[in-house]
């Protein structure tokens, strides 16, 4: 047996929580304090946060957010969205974050995970990367909430990601998002022979076999999903919830073994 | 049993608001504090700490509180619990720094021993790990399942005496997570960061003996 992290993705969109489809269409989830104590009560290993109206506005992260957020929050959490100084990332810290996400910021400005990574570790520094499946020419790179393609190949951009001070990746697959069809498990194996570094597989998880598959078959080191731990049922209804920690043993850790690089 | 107030040492490294934000929750009083007369009658006394060792031990002096400390610590008894750095601060020096520390722990704290980790093993250890109670007379006690606790460190304390060890986690090798003796707990890990079994943990040491009990 091994734990793995399985870890809720939550997307903040002016201070309320939502669900996207693709990166498109959203949903309306609830209020973020409310959901982060839900999840935390749920002895949840790890909450990634992350605000998609901020980064495109070009404003500055919502730090008071954050700090109620940390609150209630008793369970370490990343924030990404709209970092773009060390400033910024300090003051993320200092609101009670636990790790910084890059992702615009990996390409516009490609010295900030280091000099995160000098001051707080690697560890603390997370780069996320979306990807979209082109017609040709393979996964494209997408920042800015996915609107904006940046020149190179994903497996490159992820190497210098790690190479700029990134202690893990978060790979999202844009064309899964929200859409309960399992993990791009190419996507998921191209990246984690590129990379040495714990990468997070994220984008279409619909239950704990996709969370298995995306360790034993695409060699992440940990999972993420939105969709799934905010909706329930055939018409999507939002309820927040998370899988017990019987259920994961069973259908998760108690499958894992040495040859399982997991973190 | 009683339930007195916390005293969480605020002395510059660290966040000690999260601390005080989980004894909140549980509904158990506490002061986040860097004087030294609040350190002189406090009851129970939290002591956290990220960041650099020596960087924690220059604030300690800096602060002026390591006279105040060491009276109510040592000579009056009263229980200390030292988290993270804080820990590691019990110890007498670190691997990290030049500068000593409190040297309440007959312990000295050593840098993750690359040699003996595996080659998926990363320095610094980050994320969850089981824990395995040695001395569950401490506030190590009471979990609802096997206890699991959140790391963040490159670090770890070595003690002379093996009865010191309150408990161990694996991280390549199996590692002192948590040192006891007398009225000092010290833990590597963070319990504000470990939803119940960091409650568990922290509601035992509000409810455990005081040094005038």
């Amino acid at each position: 047996m091994k734990r793995v992290r399985v870890i809720p993705t939550l997307l903040i969109e002016r201070g309320r929580l939502v669900k996207t489809v693709r990166f498109g269409k959203r949903t309306y989830v609830g209020d973020p304090v409310n959901t982060v104590r839900i999840f935390s009560d749920k002895e949840v290993d790890e909450l990634m946060l992350l605000d998609i109206s901020v980064a495109k506005a070009g404003s500055e992260p919502d730090f008071d957010l954050l700090r109620e957020i940390a609150s209630e929050c008793f369970i370490p959490f990343g924030y990404g969205g709209g970092i773009r100084t060390l400033e910024q990332a300090r003051r993320a810290f200092d609101s009670g974050v636990e790790k910084v996400v890059l992702n615009t910021a990996l390409h516009r400005s490609p010295t900030l995970a280091g000099k995160i990574a000098r001051m707080y570790g690697n560890q603390a520094v997370v780069a996320s990367i979306d990807v979209k499946k082109g017609l040709f020419g393979g996964p494209k790179v997408m920042t800015e909430c996915g609107s904006r393609r940046v020149p190179g190949e994903v497996t490159e951009i992820a190497r210098n990601a790690v190479d700029a001070g990134a202690g893990e990746i978060l790979l999202t697959a844009i064309d899964r998002d929200g859409t309960f069809e399992g993990y791009d498990m190419d996507l998921i194996r191209r990246v984690t022979s590129a990379v040495d570094v714990p990468v997070i597989a994220s984008g279409g998880a619909r239950g704990v076999p996709d969370f298995l598959a995306a360790i034993k078959e695409g060699g992440a080191s940990a999972v993420a999903a939105g969709a799934q731990f905010v909706f329930k049922g055939p018409h999507r209804a939002v309820l927040v919830n998370y899988p017990s920690q019987a259920v994961l043993r069973e259908g998760l850790f108690d499958h894992l073994g040495p040859e399982d690089i997991v973190a | 049993m009683t339930t007195g107030a916390i005293t969480i040492v605020d002395y510059g490294c660290g966040n000690p608001a999260s601390i005080r934000n989980m004894l909140k929750k549980l509904g158990i009083k506490a002061t986040i504090t860097s004087e030294a007369e609040d350190i002189l009658t406090s009851e129970r006394i939290v002591f956290p700490g990220v960041g650099a060792f020596d960087h924690g031990a220059e604030s300690i002096r800096e602060k002026g509180i390591s006279e105040a400390l060491e009276q109510r610590v040592i000579r009056d008894g009263v229980p200390i619990l030292g988290i993270c750095v804080g820990m590691q601060l019990l110890g007498r020096r670190s691997d990290e720094g030049k500068l000593p520390g409190l040297g309440w722990i007959d312990g000295d704290v050593l840098a993750f021993d690359r040699s003996r980790l595996g080659p998926t093993d990363r320095v610094p250890h980050m994320g969850w790990a089981m824990l395995d109670v040695k001395q569950p007379q401490t506030a190590l006690h009471g979990f609802h399942e096997e206890p699991r606790f959140y790391f963040v460190h490159s670090f770890h304390m070595t003690c002379d005496d093996p009865a010191d060890v309150a408990a161990t986690a694996h991280h390549g090798y199996d590692f002192c997570a948590a040192v006891a003796s007398r009225n000092i707990l010290g833990v590597q890990f963070h319990p504000e960061k470990s939803h119940r079994f960091g409650m568990t943990l922290l509601r035992n040491f509000a409810e455990g003996k005081t040094g005038a009990e």
